[in-house]
């Protein structure tokens, strides 16, 4: 297919009921759960639930039949375009509000961890009440400990297997946990929690455990207070002495074995396709910020002129043409990265470099958002201030900006984790 | 559909302007920016890449399906990364065979056109920018004012590129009669019209530039480009820009890769200096910013062939590559510590090269 940035109909269907949640029932009610930090967003959790669920249970039924061989994969016509969708609609509705949009009920980034290693009968068991019921299930993942942010390969929970009840016993501490709380005590939902084997084997000890809701020994100790995206829920979990099956390590026992790290580069790579929807998520906000800021300026009868040279332009016109052009350059980044995944490409450098751009531009735009807007922008009267706080978390999770770089910079050089740390 | 992923055709055409440049171009380009020109075989062999006469439609003539700012964007790109200053040499006849693609009647584009399907083209040019601090593209002091059936122009001109023994300059200038900016052929030895001596630039050094003196200089009203209409000068502007901020990027990456290479292999502290932060953050920082740029003219050359009003997405890109190809050279310069500031190396004459972007317009069309 040439080069194209016509936007698939289907994606402008979906854009259109995406758009009429985002400034429907998102907006309106943006304020009030920044300010009522742990209330839930009842209102988009019951009208996205059934639309998720119905969506996760069309997954699970292919990836089901799949597995059996029962139907032949259909031959498509060219690459889809989930993953390009799930970028538009995630850019839609963080630009509604990114804080209610991260309490979707969906299996998210335990999804993405099962989809990747976990074998068909895990697939089966743990995602399919995600695609059935009345009541919102979520699931989250679980690796920061407090000794272990950026370097995951420092987690010290543990998993000890006991021969005698074929289970596995966790102990530890896991923090900063989004949708912790909602997966495990407020639903029927699942977190996959990253637990060693074996401390001193590093990165091949490294496992991923699925934790059902109701499990004894896990308990959620503290839901953070946020600076922005208060809406969201982040957890503490502390594992003690928590008993799971053996068959919920994922993956296949290939994948299990002591010595290999394919489950860690396996879920690793759920990475490549999380981070486009961070950096999306992270559009939407700083889309939100630009339209806002212009709307206002306009207002005052300040114009944006595309076409007059930098010297010829006042600083504040600068400032906003300066602000679009680049989200405009994340936004790109943002859907080669996914498109990229849609041809079945490997992205890691790209989904980096989308994370690493979107997560700095954001954060810059929604500051220079509060800036242009003098006391006003300032206030509370508006949301850019709250813009500004939600914005920020961007350059922090799913790798932070930094972490993005090194990603970036290791591939241009050519060099390992270990010649460039 | 989205997609990134050129035809099969166009990169076929990558490759062969990137194997021109990296084992025609870049050799010489050090010698070439000493000197103040290219030698002759390179540019002929520039010529007989075809880039321009397979960019202009079979229907007007041209060897190509049809004009495609995608396809030019993709070649430029190659080309800025050989040389910027060989670049726009070799794509000068463009100043005038793009205008008259895009807005040409059919009798100037009978009367012209052929000339751009010669093994070498002749030498033609644009002439656009004015000595102005506050100088903008749409708010142009030179005049053309409508006399007994033709024009007359007057007003002043630099940054022109081979204005020197040009057979025709593409001349822009205001028309305040049909109250627009309109596009005027004139012949290179009009009465009236005087080619300044040589310009001294920080940058693009191997690229003859003049400036022009235009004194009541009449032309036939049948010199007026687009007959009566005159030019959409917005459109001409978009792909303009768009034609700059593709070499812009070509640029980039040319001063990214020679970084690369040499943070790798430049010991300091007992370790190449690219597995410190400070410098390998640095560079990953640049390749963002390439992709990023090069993202944002492909997107404006897109619309230009959609036939959609690119002005916001041109310009954007513009301004986008003005700054990162000065932040990336820049970068590339200061990789090299002691070294990038030596003329010996390549880095510094893409710093300067790069810097002459911002400053720019109309210097190259696709
Ligand atoms: C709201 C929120 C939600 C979250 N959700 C989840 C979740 O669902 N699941 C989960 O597992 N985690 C989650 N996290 C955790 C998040 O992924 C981590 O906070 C993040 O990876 C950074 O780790 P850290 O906070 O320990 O910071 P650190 O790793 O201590 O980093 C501190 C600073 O040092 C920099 N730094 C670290 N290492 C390097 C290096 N090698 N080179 C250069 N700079 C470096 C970092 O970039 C950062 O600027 C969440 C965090 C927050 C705040
Ligand atoms: C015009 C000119 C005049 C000069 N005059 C004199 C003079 O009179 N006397 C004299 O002795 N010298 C002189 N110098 C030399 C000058 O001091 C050196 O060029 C400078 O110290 C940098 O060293 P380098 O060029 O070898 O670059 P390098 O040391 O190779 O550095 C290359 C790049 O790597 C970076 N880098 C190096 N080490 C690290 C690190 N550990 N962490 C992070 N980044 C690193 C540098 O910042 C630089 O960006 C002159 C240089 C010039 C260009």
């Amino acid at each position: 297919m040439p080069i194209s940035f016509e936007i698939p109909e289907r994606i402008r269907q979906n854009l259109q009921m995406t758009e009429a949640l985002a400034s429907g029932i998102m907006r309106p009610d943006a304020r009030y759960y920044d300010e009522h930090e742990h209330e839930r967003p009842h209102t988009f959790i019951t009208m996205t639930w059934p639309v998720m669920r119905d969506q996760q249970k069309r997954q699970l039924d292919r990836m089901t039949a799949q597995a059996r061989g029962e139907v032949p994969e259909k031959k498509r016509e060219g690459p889809g375009i989930i993953y390009l969708n799930m970028v538009f609609t995630f850019e839609m509705l963080s630009w509604g509000d990114v804080g209610q949009m991260l309490c979707m009920p969906t299996a998210l980034l335990a999804g993405a961890a099962i989809e990747a290693v976990g074998t068909p009968e895990q697939k089966e068991r743990f995602l399919r009440r995600f695609a059935e019921g009345d009541q919102p299930v979520w699931g989250a993942m679980a690796m920061t400990e407090p000794g272990a942010g950026s370097d995951t390969s420092a987690i010290q929970t543990t998993a000890v297997l006991d021969p005698q009840t074929n289970e596995w016993i966790l102990n530890g501490e896991k923090i900063f946990c989004t949708n912790g709380k909602l997966a495990l005590e407020e639903s029927n939902g699942i977190v996959v929690v990253w637990a060693t084997v074996d401390r001193s084997a590093g990165r091949a000890g490294m496992k991923p455990f699925v934790v059902e809701a109701g499990t004894p020994g896990v308990t959620i100790e503290k839901v953070e207070i946020k600076h922005g995206i208060r809406a969201s829920d982040t957890a503490t979990i502390v594992l003690k002495d928590a008993r799971i099956p053996y068959d919920n390590l994922l993956g296949s026992p290939e994948v299990q074995r002591r010595d290999t790290t394919e489950g860690f580069k396996g879920a690793m790579a759920t990475f490549d396709a999380s981070r486009p929807l961070i950096a999306a998520s992270a559009m939407g906000v700083g889309r939100a910020a630009l339209e806002f800021v212009k709307e206002k300026l306009a207002e005052e009868g300040i114009e944006i002129p595309y076409g007059k040279p930098r010297h010829a332009l006042s600083a504040v016109q600068r400032d906003v043409l300066e602000m679009e052009a680049q989200l405009r350059a994340a936004w790109l980044l943002t859907l080669r990265a996914a498109s990229m995944l849609d041809h079945g490409l490997h992205n890691s450098l790209e989904a980096s470099m989308a994370k690493a751009k979107a997560g700095k531009v954001v954060t810059w735009v929604t500051q220079k958002a509060v800036e242009l807007l003098g006391p006003r922008g300032y206030s509370c009267e508006w949301l850019v201030e709250k813009w500004m706080r939600d914005a920020k978390i961007n350059d922090i999770y799913e790798g932070t900006g930094q972490i993005n770089l090194l990603i970036v910079a290791r591939r241009i050089l050519g060099y390992s984790s270990r010649e460039l740390t | 559909m989205i997609s990134f992923t050129p035809t099969d055709e166009q990169q076929m055409l990558i490759e062969t302007v990137r194997r021109y440049a990296t084992h025609n171009v870049r050799p010489v380009a050090h010698d070439a920016d000493e000197g103040g020109a290219f030698p002759a075989d390179v540019l002929q062999t520039g010529w007989e890449l075809g880039i321009l006469p397979g960019n202009i439609p079979e229907a007007l003539g041209g060897l190509g399906e049809t004009h495609s700012a995608v396809t030019g964007v993709l070649a430029y790109e190659e080309l800025g990364y050989g040389d910027l200053s060989l670049a726009l040499h070799l794509m000068s006849p463009a100043l005038m065979a793009i205008p008259l693609v895009l807005d040409g009647t059919d009798a100037q584009r009978e009367e012209f056109m052929p000339l751009f399907l010669e093994e070498t083209p002749p030498p033609v040019t644009a002439a656009l920018i004015e000595p102005r601090i506050h100088f903008a593209p749409d708010d142009l002091k030179t005049t053309a004012t409508y006399e007994n059936g033709g024009y007359l122009l007057n007003g002043h001109k630099v940054c022109v590129p081979l204005a020197e023994g040009a057979q025709w300059i593409l001349v822009y200038a205001w028309n305040p009669d049909a109250g627009q900016v309109d596009g005027f052929l004139v012949r290179g030895d009009a009465p009236g019209l005087t080619v300044g001596p040589r310009e001294k630039l920080m940058g693009v050094r191997a690229l003859p530039t003049y400036s022009l003196m235009l004194d009541n200089v009449r032309v036939d009203a049948a010199c007026r480009l687009g007959g009566e209409q005159g030019i959409d000068f917005r459109r001409i502007q978009a792909h303009s820009r768009v034609a700059l901020a593709a070499l812009g990027v070509g640029v980039m990456r040319g001063a990214l890769e020679y970084a690369v290479d040499y943070a790798k292999q430049r010991v300091q502290f007992g370790q190449p200096i690219a597995t410190k932060q400070a410098i390998a953050f640095m560079l990953a920082e640049c390749a963002i910013e390439i992709d990023a740029a090069r993202l944002m003219v492909w997107e404006a050359a897109w619309k230009l062939d959609q036939g959609q009003d690119a002005t916001r997405e041109s310009y954007l890109a513009k301004q986008y590559v003005d700054q990162a190809a000065v932040m990336v050279t820049d970068s590339a310069v200061q990789t090299l510590g002691g070294y990038g500031y030596i003329r010996e190396y390549p880095v510094e004459r893409w710093l300067r090269n790069a810097r002459g972007l911002a400053t720019f317009y109309g210097l190259a069309i696709v």
